[in-house]
């Protein structure tokens, strides 16, 4: 953003190269107009896509979305058919994901940021993390059937379901919480560390306190696209038709994606509007979700200055 | 590094440090818990189907009577998939990145990166749908002779779907770019554009390199939208027009079919998540050694 | 034995890590809680989740959960002992066969219902207005592959239109009963057309493509009825019932829309029919099954062959009727059940 602001006292490129009558075509005025018109293009048609995207799915199941919607178990009839059992196992979910997501993301980051030497360790571990975050989300769930579900014997329950995408939301979390350690200016903690503070107390004290806005933006972000996961869901072999709510995270689940998806593949076209009702409350879960990232990120920003 | 704590002995030091060691020691087990699981079961696999017949065979038709083994169609989907998406990503991410650091105001850059966030995080299931019944009709006006389910409409949903990814992570090479470079540029007359591309972009290679092969990780990766949009057809070509099958695809349709456990048809299933596995893994680390080697250039 | 083995091996490679210490394996056992588990199929599911809607409406307290894993998937915690029921669409194969009694699992076979697999073509194709099997044959047999292309090699005076076929995934129970009764092998298939295991996407591209010609369960050309065109199917056997028939519940159940009609089931555990919830869903099952079925899009088993289902599961007669064999075409479920 400095930048930007120091460039632009520079920038017209009027400088005595470039009066010469025959400007190359990066130099002409022109060609950068024509190039911010073509970027604002851009952005608008990302912009309009995104509206036509959620206006699509919003006018397609805004009739269902009746409080019946959210207080009904799934039914044979389209009509009586609401998401109690998915939304609640998605709130739920997304609870559990990040209890346990949260401190282990956050501890991995502050160990590679505050103790990790750059030895072979720290290497492999950076290795794995930036690997993790390219594997596709199908393979977690293949990983998840075999080692929650079937090996450590937690069935496909709530628990199995949030450590599968704790493990998939991991990879992100840490890069964001480095990221944000990072911005923590070097000076506070050599000051603590220079008051005798220990190197955990340093953390806990002085830098964690400065970086949790930065933190949770991108939690937020990455759990946000968490609850949004499909895939993994179903090659973990979520269930589909649950009529109670969890009340332990032991509990069978269904969750909102799981139940979409299997509404959009029934015949009928009743359905298919329950299916889009379904998505239009998770993605208002999302742009919620998002909306706090935002605040807390404005909120931070301006105590920077 | 001289003012550590470490002067005198803390037993609660110790402790945290060696649990914070575990969390981030939990990344190098879910990966060897990766390669356990599909390597388990992918060698049940290789134990009847030799490599061979994996590579010199253009047929992949596992579900069939006449059983190939092929994994060419499979990889020419998902490499055709994954192209059409960069190829609208990349220039695309690239054009908002350059924007959004050098002309953009704060203002809308403070709108923008939510709403770019927030397209990143769309369920793709509903950019599956999108791709199936908006893209694909839209796209049917121009090429009339196309179907309803082809490589290019679930190519341009994906490249919607991993353009935030790709400009945010371009804006960040690009930020990167130390000021002296630009001033430098402008000192000698060059115009904005001029400054960008002459001197901003080739600095930012490496991290918009990088930038790129994550976004193609992340297509290759992809796996409802193909699955709803490209049609499952393991057909051995290159043209955007007709249906393909991608290996996440062929994944997510034994996953929930009514093939029996355990016999070979279903452990294909293993042998080719281990290949998606292979491939986005290298291009990980080829991303990861560039990025790398572009933050050093600038230490 | 070699899974057991592997388990151990991961459950040490995660006990390691896993924050939440593990406890030993089988800890939340949702079949000890009056839980019943079904799971399986995706084309069963419409059914079972109908049923158990009503088995919870009548008796509270008593959960029914329903998964679609596919029924591989299904039998697979089946003879793990992971479920109760399975939904399956086929019959239960050998291998799975072998597994079960590896592990000491038995179980009753209960057909519930019918799919009348529906042949269909876009509703501006004037010219299919019947097929006969050994022309569905024709169009669908592996020899057929980059042969038979347009709608005239298919039968002499039909126009010379590109032919487009889309079919069920080549994982669903759909494709392997297809194949087995039109092509005479199962999983004998030509291998360039669409395969979906969405069945909406078929229903989408054969109403999008003049040329389209695509099968699945009857239950997706009730849904789509304005926007398909179902072709009745000749099997050119007299004694089925002469000329064409369409793909109705009284050709299904008088056996006329052979051979293109297959039973539906479910398998349950015998041992978990100790457990009383269980053994009362599977009753409530059978006695609900002939409204519910017909009510989700399906045909319902004709009273003489349901009441012999009945009796199966009252005198609780183990194993299949198949013997891990694919269905056969011709042999209905009432000679089956004799």
């Amino acid at each position: 953003m400095e930048a930007t602001s120091t460039t632009q006292t520079l920038s017209p490129g009027a400088g005595a190269f470039s009066t010469a009558k025959k400007r190359p075509l990066l130099a002409h005025p022109m060609t950068e107009k024509a190039f911010i018109f073509f970027a604002r293009g851009i952005i608008s048609v990302a912009l309009l896509t995104l509206i036509a995207l959620i206006a699509d799915v919003a006018i397609d199941g805004y009739e269902r979305l009746t409080w019946n919607f959210f207080t009904a178990f799934p039914s044979r009839k389209a009509e009586n058919a609401g998401i109690l059992a998915a939304w609640t196992g998605s709130l739920w979910l997304l609870l559990l994901t990040i209890t346990i997501a949260l401190p282990v993301g956050v501890g991995a980051a502050v160990y590679l940021e505050e103790y990790g030497s750059k030895g072979p360790f720290t290497k492999l571990v950076e290795l794995c993390i930036a690997n993790l975050a390219g594997v596709p989300s199908v393979i977690y769930g293949i990983l998840g059937l075999q080692v929650f579900v079937r090996s450590l014997g937690f069935e496909r329950s709530l628990l199995s379901g949030a450590l599968t995408l704790a493990l998939l939301a991991l990879p992100i979390i840490i890069m964001a919480s480095r990221e944000a350690l990072r911005t923590v200016p070097k000076g506070y903690r050599e000051g603590a560390l220079a008051l005798g503070a220990t190197r955990w107390q340093t953390t806990r004290t002085q830098v964690l306190p400065v970086a949790i806005p930065g933190i949770a933006t991108g939690c937020i972000l990455a759990f946000s696209r968490a609850i949004g996961e499909t895939a993994p869901l179903i090659t973990l072999g979520a269930l589909t038709y649950v009529a109670q709510v969890p009340n332990s995270v032991f509990s069978p689940f269904t969750a909102l994606p799981i139940q979409a998806f299997n509404w959009l593949s029934r015949p009928q076209p009743e359905f298919h509007t329950n299916a889009a009702a379904a998505i239009t409350v998770l993605l208002a879960f999302m742009i919620m979700l998002n909306l706090l990232a935002i605040i807390i990120r404005a909120k931070y920003q301006t105590r920077q200055r | 590094m001289s003012i550590s704590g470490k002067s005198t002995w803390r037993p609660g030091e110790f402790v945290i440090e060696w649990i914070l060691r575990v969390c981030s020691s939990l990344s190098v087990v879910t990966t060897l818990g990766i390669i356990a699981v599909l390597s388990i079961e992918s060698v049940l696999f290789f134990e009847e189907v030799p490599v061979s017949r994996l590579l010199f065979d253009t047929e992949w038709t596992p579900l069939f009577l006449d059983k190939h083994f092929g994994i060419w169609p499979l990889l020419a989907g998902t490499l055709l998939t994954s192209a059409i998406a960069l190829s609208f990503a990349v220039p695309a991410g690239l054009i908002i990145a350059i924007y959004v650091s050098e002309y953009a105001s704060e203002g809308v850059r403070k709108v923008l990166k939510p709403v770019l966030e927030l397209l990143a995080g769309i369920p793709t299931i509903v950019y599956g749908y999108f791709a199936l019944l908006f893209i694909t009709p839209m796209l049917q006006v121009i090429f009339p002779e196309m179907g309803s389910f082809n490589a290019l409409s679930a190519g341009i949903a994906m490249g919607i779907m991993i353009l935030p990814m790709m400009a945010s992570l371009s804006e960040d090479a690009i930020y990167t770019v130390p000021r002296s470079l630009r001033e430098g540029a402008y000192a000698l007359g060059a115009s904005k554009l001029q400054m960008i591309f002459g001197a901003v972009l080739p600095g930012a290679v490496g991290g918009i390199t990088a930038a790129m092969i994550l976004s193609a990780a992340r297509a290759v990766g992809e796996t409802m939208i193909v699955a709803i949009a490209a049609g499952q057809q393991p057909l051995l070509h290159l043209n955007p027009l007709q249906p393909v099958e991608t290996m996440t695809a062929y994944i997510v349709q034994v996953s929930l079919g009514d093939t029996p456990h355990g016999t070979l048809e279903y452990h294909t299933l293993f042998a080719v998540a281990m290949m998606l596995f292979l491939l986005t893994m290298t291009l990980n680390i080829i991303s990861l050694a560039i990025r790398e080697r572009s933050k050093r250039m600038y230490r | 034995m070699k899974s057991k083995k592997r388990s151990l091996v991961l459950t040490a490679l995660f006990a390691a890590g896993t924050v939440t210490a593990a406890p030993a394996p089988s800890f939340a056992s949702p079949t000890s809680k009056g839980v019943v588990t079904v799971d399986g199929s995706s084309t069963v599911f419409p059914i079972s989740e109908a049923v158990a809607e009503e088995f919870q409406r009548t008796h509270k307290g008593t959960g029914v959960t329903v998964g679609v894993s596919g029924t591989g998937g299904g039998f697979k915690k089946f003879v793990a002992g992971e479920v109760d029921i399975v939904d399956a669409s086929r019959p239960i194969k050998a291998t799975e066969m072998e597994l079960a009694a590896k592990n000491g699992v038995t179980f009753i076979e209960l057909p519930v219902a019918y799919d009348a697999l529906s042949v269909v073509v876009n509703p501006k194709n004037s010219w299919a207005t019947s097929l006969t099997t050994a022309e569905l044959k024709k169009i669908w047999s592996p020899e057929a592959q980059g042969k038979i292309t347009k709608w005239s090699d298919v039968r002499a005076g039909f126009p010379d239109k590109p032919l487009q076929l889309f079919g069920p995934g080549t994982d669903s129970g759909t494709f392997d009963y297809f194949t087995e009764v039109i092509n005479g092998k199962e999983d004998a298939s030509r291998g360039d057309y669409t395969s979906s295991e969405d069945d909406n996407v078929i229903v989408t591209g054969v109403s999008g493509n003049e040329g389209a010609l695509g099968f699945f369960g009857v239950a997706f050309y009730e849904a789509n009825k304005n926007r398909l065109k179902v072709v009745p199917i000749d099997d050119e056997k007299p004694e089925n019932g002469a000329g064409p028939q369409e793909p109705t519940a009284t050709h299904v159940i008088d056996g006329s829309y052979s051979p293109l009609s297959r039973p539906l089931f479910i398998y349950v555990r015998t041992e978990a029919l100790a457990r009383p919830e269980v053994a009362q869903f599977v009753s409530f099952y059978l006695e609900q099954v002939k409204s519910l079925a017909s009510e989700v899009g399906y045909v319902s088993l004709p009273d003489e062959v349901l009441t012999k289902v009945q009796s199966r599961f009252a005198s609780k007669v183990v194993g299949s009727l198949y013997d891990g064999k694919p269905q056969k075409p011709g042999t209905s479920l009432a000679q089956l059940l004799h």
